[in-house]
């Protein structure tokens, strides 16, 4: 049984986005939990709902329909925050659990489980291939300025008086996460996009002594994981965003019996 | 006493944050290898005119700096993400891209070993913690250094070993330093002018000229100490 996994092609397409795309969310979300934003992963992963929903109504890729509406998403939780002064996870809940129930008007009822939890049946050659590239070149991008996002993490008061311009790689950060939810929401559902982002530097953090250690680890953990989730939701025809992520969970609570700090 | 070039000169500056007026028209001067302590309660604005100084918050009015290379370090603000991430000091110093050997001499100089290179910042007590970012802002050569309340959350003894350390590495380097705190015995054991602010300047001089008791009770309020125990300098 497990030959005829690996020789069948739609698992070898998932595995392979699967890798690509776990990975590069371990990896930028080790950035994120740096700057106590782990949790917006999941925020993100909500915010994208309407846009899946819309691609599968009308039959185009739910990733462009996700990124589409994270950046709307994105620019009212800023113009809010910009408006009221209020706290920006306030404004973000707002702006989040209103997508979040305006996608529950339209999504087609029999569409919710994939739309959530995610949904490999439909990944071809053409969409690992893109998918893939995207990842490697988000990765290209953070692991290139990887030391100034983490110095700006640290302190953005201190990254602008050694010169690095806060805003902007800011900005490219945001980017990138988008990108990187936007690709996830396929594979895990839009429901639990935190813990693609989340567990695996949390597991890596657990396990490490050194910022190098830590960054690969993280992206490591969210590859495998991804690999193994996609492998045991084929064999075992369960959804796949669940087996990812348990199989998360599990390096997670292996990881505290090792921990070095 | 003669008095060297200016450093900086800061004219009506004013911050306003939201609706709060939190720095109104403060004028001053720093004379290069000045060392001006900052005084005031807390909410005076110190740690906003320090920013506002380096360009960080928005203001009015005219800041000038005669030198390029000023370093600020917010030593709280670090301290509470040390155990963020898994970096060692090795790491927090290669983010400046600078030879190992120019690091392990500045880790000297602030009186740490060198194998504390290996250690991950959140093994270091809060003492070594501020050495070591002392050293990372001499990385530079800086001509100016900022810093906000560097002993905060250490105890006496160590509090006064970190200042010994700045007086010492002040007049190796012929820096000029401006030091925020709420310690009053730092301006008579350490500084060479003195301002109190609280939003507004209160005072702003050499300290045995300036620091008068009326002073001190205007900016921290009545029942404050004027205690002068002046070392040699």
């Amino acid at each position: 049984m497990i030959i005829d996994i690996l020789s069948n092609q739609q698992f070898l397409w998932a595995a392979l986005i699967g890798a690509s795309v776990g990975a590069v969310a371990g990896y930028i979300g080790s950035l994120m939990l740096t700057k106590r934003m782990a949790l917006m992963g999941g925020a993100l992963g909500h915010l994208t709902l309407p846009g899946v929903a819309l691609g599968l109504l009308y039959g185009f890729d739910i990733s462009l329909g996700a990124l589409g509406c994270l950046l709307i998403g994105i620019f009212f939780i800023w113009i809010l925050e910009r408006m009221t002064k209020l706290p920006f996870e306030a404004t973000t809940a707002v702006v989040f659990t209103t997508f979040l129930a305006t996608a529950f008007l339209f999504l087609p009822h029999e569409e919710t489980h994939a739309a959530l939890l995610g949904d490999i049946s439909k990944i071809n050659f053409s969409v690992a291939l893109i998918g893939t590239v995207l990842s490697i070149l988000v990765f290209a991008i953070i692991s290139f300025a990887y030391k100034k996002f983490v110095l700006i993490g640290i302190s953005h008061d201190l990254a602008q008086v050694e010169g690095i311009n806060a805003t902007r790689y800011n900005f490219i950060y945001l980017l990138c996460i988008a990108l990187v939810v936007a690709l996830g929401v396929r594979i895990i559902g839009g429901l639990m996009t935190a813990s693609l982002v989340a567990i695996p530097a949390a597991t890596s953090k657990n396990l490490s002594r050194s910022l190098k250690q830590y960054a690969l680890l993280s992206g490591l953990f969210g590859g495998f994981s991804c690999v193994l989730g996609v492998f045991v939701a084929t064999a075992a025809n369960i959804p796949v965003g669940p087996s990812i992520i348990l199989w998360s969970a599990l390096f997670f609570a292996v990881s505290l019996f090792f921990r070095k700090s | 006493m003669k008095k060297n070039k200016p450093v900086l000169t800061v004219k009506d500056l004013n911050v306003v944050l939201g609706e709060q007026k939190i720095i109104q028209n403060l004028n001053f001067t720093v004379h290069e290898q000045d060392v001006l302590v900052i005084l005031g309660p807390n909410g005076a604005g110190k740690t906003t005119l320090l920013r506002a100084l380096l360009g960080l918050v928005p203001h009015t009015g005219i800041i000038t700096w005669n030198k390029k290379k000023i370093r600020y370090l917010p030593p709280q603000e670090l301290i509470n993400k040390k155990t963020l991430l898994p970096l060692s000091v090795r790491e927090f110093f290669s983010f400046k891209n600078i030879s190992p050997r120019k690091i392990t001499s500045r880790i000297k100089q602030v009186g740490l070993k060198k194998s504390i290179l290996d250690k991950p910042l959140e093994h270091l007590s809060t003492g070594q913690f501020q050495r070591m970012l002392i050293a990372w802002a001499l990385l530079d050569n800086p001509d100016v250094l900022l810093f906000d309340e560097p002993t905060a959350g250490i105890d006496i003894g160590g509090e006064e070993t970190i200042y010994s350390l700045l007086h010492k590495i002040w007049k190796e380097k012929k820096l000029t330093i401006i030091l925020v705190t709420h310690h009053v015995h730092v301006v008579w054991e350490h500084a060479s002018s003195v301002l109190c602010m609280n939003k507004k300047l209160l005072c702003h001089g050499a300290p045995e000229k300036t620091l008068t008791k009326k002073v001190i009770e205007q900016t921290y309020g009545v029942g404050a100490k004027l205690y002068d125990h002046r070392h040699s300098v």
